[in-house]
């Protein structure tokens, strides 16, 4: 067996590290992140001459559990044509044996990162509202996202709003049942498109991230969740974006509704809690806060203070005139 | 009395896929057991033999008896009877017994007259301590456990890689790419420092075109991957511990 140096040793890993990417239209550019399963990598498609990043798996996966669930990502992603979800291009399996998909190069940050750079509360909410528009595409193509915070949230250069991470997504509506990503298990995942079988979530599998999560979905009650699991942690995600901005209550109002313990007191849909935010930006009521007289008062004079300042000036004005003619 | 036990089993250079020599070490079937701590001493005697010399300072001679009557007894008593691969990885636990082992030396020694009673166990100690030598030429491991941790970890990586590189050659071999290996053996493993071939000079040396250099490393490369891979899952009970095992052997953490 022959000597193999450090030198040589780091080589071998570094070497064995990058995906065998021969026989594909992609060249590895530059490695960009990495999750639980695999990495994500900047490459070069040499057919369209654009940048893609390439998800793929660390090792090749002989049970076809881990290669079947990004699959399922991908195909997820295929369903959800949405300016707020990254898009999805290819899908296949590499010379290595290791699994993989292409999306569309997004270039940007993270939300957690962006926040430093958003000083306004204005940008903050339609960053929000960006998030919302994407989440409620997505339920209502039947899909929950299940791990919602500001890690998976990437905010582009002209402000574009992405939502990405649908790793651990559950299919709410399928034609026949509904079925856990997370759980997939079935063939392996091979470029013909062949679809795995799919099995649902084991009764108790916690997934998503504590501190966005929905109780019921720290439970593990899996086969219970709905759209209102996403609602809760867009309500986490609201707090977050508020932090250190000196929130208006009716704002803070927003976020607790949305993250009520009880599924049945946080909004019932995206688009309700999307439209609550709206309506807080128009200067009107918003449902989760309910005013009396007084707080009535004060935003209807916060909202119509231009006009009020003008009525003011124009009756002052008036009422020097009329002194002055008097005179 | 002595018996000699062939290293790495009769279950054949390629195992098959998800066969684990861990789960298989506790097996009933004492031919799965007997192939499955073949298969664990192929991969650990080096690493094992390494550490009782930087370790405990073992001379020479010592560290070969040591490591000797270590795997005779692995293969001989039910020495992974305690091993719960749900608490520790399999390193972690042969490097605990391998300090026990080494601590209780002396005792040893008074109790049994090393080498009888156990079965011998075939070891190519000249290898070992020629690697050692050069290897101690450039890092010679502190004895802080965080640093022996590492310097076992080492060890054991580049056994395994040094076993899959064996196996590459033969898998060359066998189906006529003696070039592809040989190509991979110059690139990969010979050192040369910033005076290293680029792919045209190893073109011009192998009188191939330069995609050839690009592709028959991309097939050795991916081959070795594969089979170092296959060695890793032997030496793992999980997929989970697997999958983990591979992120470190590659080099490829999470963020």
């Amino acid at each position: 067996m022959s000597w193999i140096s450090d030198e040589a040793l780091a080589r071998l890993q570094a070497a064995s590290a990058l995906p065998d990417l021969s026989g594909t239209r992609y060249r590895i550019v530059e490695r960009i992140g990495a999750g639980g399963m695999g990495a994500v990598y900047l490459a070069e498609d040499s057919v369209l001459a654009r940048r893609v990043a390439l998800k793929i798996l660390d090792v090749p996966d002989a049970a076809g559990e881990l290669a079947a669930r990004l699959l399922r990502e991908a195909q997820i992603l295929a369903r959800l044509e949405h300016p707020g979800i990254v898009p999805v291009h290819d899908a296949g399996t590499l010379a290595d044996g290791r699994a993989f998909y292409a999306m569309k190069f997004v270039q940007g940050e993270r939300l957690d990162r962006h926040i430093a750079s958003a000083n306004l509360l204005a940008d903050r909410l339609r960053i929000f509202q960006g998030i919302c528009d994407a989440v409620g595409f997505a339920h209502v193509r039947g899909v929950l996202h299940r791990d919602l915070k500001p890690e998976n949230i990437m905010v582009g250069p002209f402000g574009e709003v992405l939502v990405m991470d649908w790793g651990v997504a559950k299919i709410l509506r399928q034609p026949s049942e509904s079925c856990d990503v997370s759980a997939d298990q079935g063939r392996p995942f091979s470029a013909s498109g062949a679809a795995p079988k799919m099995i649902r979530t084991a009764h108790g599998a916690v997934l998503g991230t504590p501190g966005y999560m929905a109780p019921e979905q720290a439970r593990g009650d899996s086969e219970k969740l709905d759209e209102r699991a996403d609602i809760f942690s867009l309500g986490a995600l609201l707090q977050f974006l508020l932090a250190n901005s000196g929130a208006p209550p009716r704002l803070a109002a927003i976020a607790l509704k949305s993250m009520a313990a009880d599924p049945a007191a946080r909004y019932a849909t995206v688009p309700e809690l999307s439209q609550d935010v709206s309506r807080y930006l128009d200067g009107l009521p918003v449902a989760a806060y309910p005013e009396n007289i007084l707080q009535k008062a004060a935003r209807w004079a916060e909202r119509y203070r231009v006009a009020i300042v003008l009525v003011l000036t124009y009756l002052l004005v008036r009422a020097l005139m009329l002194l002055w003619t008097r005179r | 009395m002595a018996e000699t036990t062939s290293i790495g089993g009769p279950g054949g250079k390629f195992p098959a896929t998800c066969w684990s020599a861990v789960l298989a070490a506790r097996s009933d079937d004492a031919v799965e057991r007997t192939r499955a701590l073949g298969a664990i001493t192929e991969s650990y005697w080096k690493p094992i033999y390494k550490y009782f010399r930087i370790r405990w300072a073992k001379p020479n001679e010592d560290a070969k008896d040591l490591t000797q009557e270590f795997f005779a007894r692995l293969i001989e008593k039910d020495f992974l009877a305690d091993f719960d691969p749900a608490k520790a990885k399999l390193r972690t636990f042969l490097r605990v017994c391998a300090d026990r082992f080494a601590s209780n030396d002396a005792k040893a020694t008074r109790r049994l007259k090393r080498g009888g009673g156990v079965a011998h166990v075939s070891l190519d100690f000249e290898s070992a301590e020629a690697e050692l030598g050069r290897a101690k030429i450039s890092s010679a491991p502190a004895h802080s456990p965080a640093n022996m941790d590492d310097f076992f970890e080492k060890e054991f990586i580049r056994s395994l890689f040094g076993l899959a590189v064996r196996d590459l050659r033969e898998f060359c071999e066998s189906c006529g790419r003696q070039v592809h290996f040989r190509l991979f053996e110059r690139y990969d493993l010979e050192d040369g420092g910033p005076q290293r071939a680029s792919y045209s000079d190893m073109a011009q040396e192998f009188g191939i075109a330069s995609t050839d250099v690009t592709n028959y490393l991309a097939f050795a490369r991916r081959e070795f991957r594969r089979i170092a891979l296959e060695r890793l899952r032997e030496m793992t009970a999980s997929d989970a511990e697997f999958r983990r095992e591979a992120k470190a052997l590659f080099g490829v953490a999470p963020e």
